[in-house]
């Protein structure tokens, strides 16, 4: 196929696409799922992103 | 090529990823909800900063030399990046390792292992193992950029790794390290379009694809014959089964590198920075094109630059590029590509350098600064931001040192190195702290030691590639390698370490004490 006749090399070529298709299907499927509902828990985000923010303005 | 022009056009590029941050800084820095205005990021530019992440300069140079010398059964690695790198690492490791990393307050991996089996030590080992192996990984990034400056300007390769470093290392002097977004976009978009215009120019170079892959075919009878005799039966076709060509493809090249990104301690906190699972949802469908372009396309470019050579000089690549696999790339760039494109290509190595070393030093210095001293020394008061510095500092003159002394064709094999370790190390480890809740803090310290130390092992005793110039073995043993048989002086480290590593984690958990209830839910909190 395309001048590449061995299985072995073709295999890794399909399974690299057939990877990449199932990222993409994955990725669109759930788009805009996981955002988080629940004040606690976004709370509990914020309150590590601003302690990570000071570490990181240490460096 | 013309050095004012390129050299304008780098100071043109650093200037804007400095108009860039210096934006995206004052922007965070104006707002009084700059949290949770930084929420809110646009998929395109978040696409591209993983990306930036994603790939090294070790990838573009380093991983497609090995192309133009073991050809296009490389292209497993790009499966395996897909597939383990994001699928797997972003479905199954990245949601839990989130939730976990905040439900426990952890900023660095070693702290996140550490918080999750109640171990101060576990934190402490871990920061030691990683501020001590990746200046290698470092190294072999700046090399990367290095052998490129080389090659275009055909200037000594100590002044071309002086060159990329200067200004890396004032990249992440001023400021690279809060890797702001925007800067991270740009260098991604530069990366992916350079690749994919490589791709296509080769392509039309050589008349076609089919017609690139026939004359690829057709140089079987180019394989010297000392390959021949190793298992190297073309560059379209996989290694002969159960050869030393095979083995050091399938074992040092794909499979050291494609499993152990899971366990990459840059990559780990990156999980933890994300700002919810639909970014990480949205993640994978982004990562996986872009690691597909950014590694499929170079892993396949890196094969065919041996027909470009054999057509206009006669010579396979390696030959070329006089024995060194890390000169392949650059020497085809600078030979077969327009000169806009050389330019460009510069710039998508400083981006790949700049975006990958940022995040290395970082983990570097914190792993030296608050994993390891600021625990080991406890009652010690340091000021955490001269500490931090310092680190990172320290960090960054080990591993442009490291990198002044290594050999050449060493950048796929120092990555693989240090993804190695990391796996025999912490993928056992961190694996089990996600998904297995029967394992202890006793187990989980001698599986983080067995992995170490077995790896250490294998690499001064065994694998001929490191024991023979480390010369241990044969200062001891009066041999250069204690593995007699084949193939066990060429399977990689990795593959003896981890199931070292696996066995201790399990046997040690089954008869220590386990870790309590309470603490449990505390990790496991919201996680779904």
């Amino acid at each position: 196929m395309l001048g590449i006749n061995d299985p072995g090399v073709l295999l890794g070529y399909l399974l690299s696409i057939a990877g990449l298709i199932a990222c993409v299907v994955y990725g669109v499927l759930n788009w805009n799922k996981g955002m988080e509902t629940s004040t606690e828990e976004i709370q509990r985000d914020l309150d590590w992103e601003e302690k990570d923010e000071h570490i990181k303005e240490d460096i | 090529m013309n050095t004012f022009t390129l050299g304008l056009v780098v100071v043109i590029y650093l200037l804007v990823i400095a108009y860039l941050g210096y934006r995206g800084y004052s922007q965070t820095k104006s707002a009084k909800d700059y949290l949770l205005a930084g929420r809110e990021i646009h998929p395109f530019v978040m696409a591209m900063s993983y990306g930036a992440t994603f790939i090294s300069t070790s990838a573009i140079i380093g991983f497609g030399g090995i192309a133009g010398v073991y050809g296009m059964g490389l292209i497993w690695l790009t499966a395996l990046n897909i597939i383990v790198g994001v699928f797997i690492a972003f479905i199954f490791f990245g949601r839990v390792t989130r939730k976990m990393g905040h439900n426990l307050d952890a900023h660095t991996f070693p702290e996140f292992l550490g918080n999750r089996f109640q171990s101060k030590k576990i934190q402490i080992i871990s920061g030691a193992v990683i501020f001590i192996s990746m200046p290698l990984y470092a190294a072999v990034v700046l090399i990367g950029g290095a052998r490129f400056i080389e090659s275009i300007f055909e200037i000594d390769f100590s002044l071309a790794l002086t060159f990329f470093s200067i200004i890396i290392a004032a990249y992440v002097i001023a400021g690279g390290l809060k890797g702001v977004m925007y800067t991270d976009a740009l260098q991604g978009s530069i990366m992916f379009l350079s690749l994919f215009f490589l791709l296509i120019v080769t392509y039309q170079k050589l008349g076609g694809v089919s017609a690139a892959h026939h004359a690829l075919t057709n140089m079987v009878d180019m394989v010297p014959d000392n390959l021949k005799t190793a298992g190297h039966e073309g560059w379209t076709v996989f290694p002969k089964m159960n050869s030393a060509w095979w083995w050091t493809l399938t074992t040092n090249i794909i499979l050291g590198v494609g499993v152990g990104v899971l366990a990459q301690p840059q990559l780990v906190v990156r999980f933890m920075t994300v700002k919810s699972n639909r970014e990480l949802n949205r993640a994978v469908l982004i990562g996986g094109i872009f690691i597909f372009v950014a590694t499929g396309f170079i892993f396949t470019v890196g094969a065919l630059t041996n027909v470009y050579f054999h057509n206009e000089s006669g010579q396979l690549a390696i030959q070329f590029a006089k024995g060194n696999v890390d000169l392949i790339i650059p020497e085809y760039i600078n030979a077969a590509m327009p000169e806009w494109f050389v330019y460009l290509f510069m710039l998508a190595l400083l981006s790949a350098g700049m975006s990958t070393l940022s995040s290395q030093f970082h983990a570097m210095g914190t792993s030296l600064g608050r994993d390891f001293i600021e625990n080991v020394f406890p009652h010690k008061k340091f000021n955490s931001m001269m500490l931090s510095k310092l680190s990172i500092i320290v960090a960054i003159i080990i591993s442009i040192i490291i990198g002044y002394k290594l050999p050449g064709s060493i950048i796929a094999r120092g990555t693989a190195i240090f993804f190695g370790v990391c796996a025999a190390a912490f993928l056992p480890v961190y694996f089990a702290a996600l998904y297995w809740k029967r394992v202890t803090k006793t187990a989980a310290v001698w599986s983080i030691l067995s992995g170490v130390v077995a790896s250490v092992f294998a690499l001064g005793f065994m694998h001929a590639k490191e024991s023979e110039p480390l010369g241990i073995c044969q200062a001891l043993f009066g041999k250069p390698t204690l593995a007699t048989d084949f193939p066990w002086m060429i399977i990689d480290p990795m593959v003896i370490a981890m199931p070292v590593s696996i066995v201790v984690l399990i046997a040690v958990s089954l008869f220590t004490q386990k870790t309590s209830d309470e603490h449990l839910a505390k990790c496991y909190h919201g996680v779904k």
